[in-house]
């Protein structure tokens, strides 16, 4: 048991700022930024649209909050869980820690750009057959690692598909069927 | 996030000059770089880095590894960290660096991280991490909560009392054992630096990471040609199979010929706070045979300079049965 009646020290009070007003941190920036907001085109699923930022704005917000993708899902925010995985090019990335305005130019594409209920992905297919999830908030995201693991040169066991699906966290632990459902996709099954 | 005016730069010389306005290129710096942004967008998302100016550099034109006329590699600093690992010019002749990429992060990390920006991953240290926690990296004098605090995962070599944080990467770990040489352009021109000097121990400023100053860009990363008949190898030991960072690594070279070591290049990774060449284990290693007896005395010079913390004595034992396994690995009869 943690004995409440003191204080626990977090740090050292020797090397830690004991009496010191709190510093205004950032000393650093020069001059202020004024908000702005910047004209960005991105090509989604095959299709142009324009929109107005602000630069922040990561690839995630700009699909969900701006354009209404939602199929893409927001989880840890900080490129540690895979749930908003899309393809830029062709390839998997973390949309969480893609910058909307970086991104004019690029091929993305979302879950919503690769099969819908009346014409699955083999993928997609593949995750209901093998009841690859419970909760389903990760799924577009593995849907989408595992699509884009179809091109990449990943070894045949299942035990290299699940280092190549690692950047995909799965809370209720449906690993052993994603694992399934993908080898049978790859004809590794 | 705090606001900031994003541009792109159309060349190298452009982003020279947007870079040279901030007044630091290290911890704190006004201007910042954005390539794969996975260090960089995670840092300003908790405000940890707040630049004014955010320049796109991930379309400059650096992004080809190519052989050298000298048997070396000149590996482009845009070079994404999967197409590096995959790059038939790395998977043939320098196994260690491949082995170290695919060992860190994810797959989809991995396609977006630039060899230029692992060159300048941030620790994973959480107090560094954390603006209500005293960090003499992220904001000089305010302390060190790691020195009393959780400090498990910290480093164990080149540690000072401001800051005992460990360098995160496996790329750089490879590349230190592998003599890499940084080439840098700035607003004074180029220059070449070798990787251990790029790298700079915490001492009394932790905020200052590497040699870099305002305006410099990293352009690309040389390897010399490797030895004929050496053999490299990376090993990293964590707390789960997969994506996540090292307790302990090693990135080995060696030959071995007639029965002795000849040659021996040995990098530590998760125990420094730099990517850490132990030039202690290479001199312990030549001319030795190449054995296990040879290989534990070459682990115990290269941690006896250890300096370990409350939570982290177990990484001085760590990191030699690491290296140790390293060495019988690479000199296998294949």
């Amino acid at each position: 048991m943690q004995d409440h009646s003191s204080p626990t020290r977090l740090f050292d009070e020797t090397v830690g700022p004991k009496d010191a007003a709190p510093k205004p941190y950032g000393q650093t920036r020069t001059q202020p930024v004024e908000p702005v907001t910047i004209a960005v085109e991105l090509s989604i699923n095959g299709k142009n649209y324009a929109l107005l930022l602000d630069p922040r704005t990561t690839l995630l917000d700009a699909l969900r909050e701006h354009l209404h993708f939602t199929g893409t899902k927001k989880g840890c925010d900080h490129g540690q869980c895979g749930a908003c995985t899309v393809h830029v090019n062709g390839r998997r990335v973390n949309s969480c820690l893609c910058l909307a305005a970086n991104h004019a130019g690029d091929e993305i594409t979302t879950i919503e750009g690769i099969g819908n209920s009346g014409a699955l992905h083999p993928m997609q297919a593949s995750f209901v057959e093998c009841d690859g999830y419970q909760c389903g908030y990760c799924t577009s995201g593995q849907i989408m690692s595992a699509v884009a693991l179809l091109e990449e040169p990943v070894g045949p066991t299942d035990a290299d598909v699940r280092e190549a699906m690692s950047g995909n966290l799965c809370r209720c632990g449906a690993y052993q069927n994603i694992v399934a459902a993908i080898q049978i996709v790859r004809g590794k099954a | 996030m705090e606001l900031f005016q994003l541009s792109r730069a159309n060349d190298v010389q452009d982003a020279i000059k947007a870079g040279a306005a901030s007044h630091t290129a290290q911890q704190g710096a006004d201007v910042r770089f954005l390539a794969g942004g996975t260090t960089l967008l995670d840092l300003m998302k908790l405000n940890v880095e707040r630049p004014g100016r955010v320049i796109d550099i991930s379309r400059l034109p650096l992004a080809s590894v190519e052989a050298l006329p000298d048997g070396g590699v000149k590996i482009g600093a845009m070079v994404r960290n999967a197409d590096l690992a995959h790059h038939v010019l790395i998977r043939d002749a320098y196994p260690v660096l491949s082995q170290a990429l695919l060992a860190g992060a994810s797959a989809q990390l991995r396609n977006m991280a630039t060899t230029g920006g692992n060159l300048l991953q941030r620790t994973r240290c959480v107090y560094f991490r954390d603006t209500a926690m005293a960090c003499n990296k992220r904001e000089p004098g305010s302390g060190c909560a790691a020195i009393s605090g959780f400090n498990r995962t910290q480093a164990i070599l080149g540690v000072s009392d401001a800051c005992i944080a460990s360098n995160p990467s496996d790329m750089n770990v490879a590349l230190t054992a592998l003599e890499a040489v940084v080439h840098i352009q700035g607003t004074r021109g180029e220059r070449s630096v070798a990787i251990d000097d790029f790298f700079l121990l915490p001492g009394t400023t932790p905020e200052r990471e590497t040699v870099l100053e305002p305006g410099d860009l990293i352009t690309h990363v040389s390897l010399p040609r490797l030895a004929d008949g050496s053999r490299s190898l990376y090993l990293k030991l964590r707390d789960r199979a997969s994506y996540e960072f090292a307790l302990a690594s090693a990135a080995v070279i060696v030959r071995v010929t007639d029965g002795r070591v000849s040659h021996a290049r040995v990098a530590l990774g998760g125990v420094g706070t730099k990517p850490w060449r132990s030039r202690e284990a290479e001199a312990a290693l030549v001319s030795a045979t190449p054995d296990i007896a040879s290989f534990r005395r070459a682990a115990a010079d290269a941690l006896a300079g250890a300096r370990p913390q409350t939570g982290n004595a177990f990484k001085v034992e760590l990191a030699q049965r690491c290296l140790v396994h390293a060495l019988t690995l690479a000199t296998r009869a294949a």
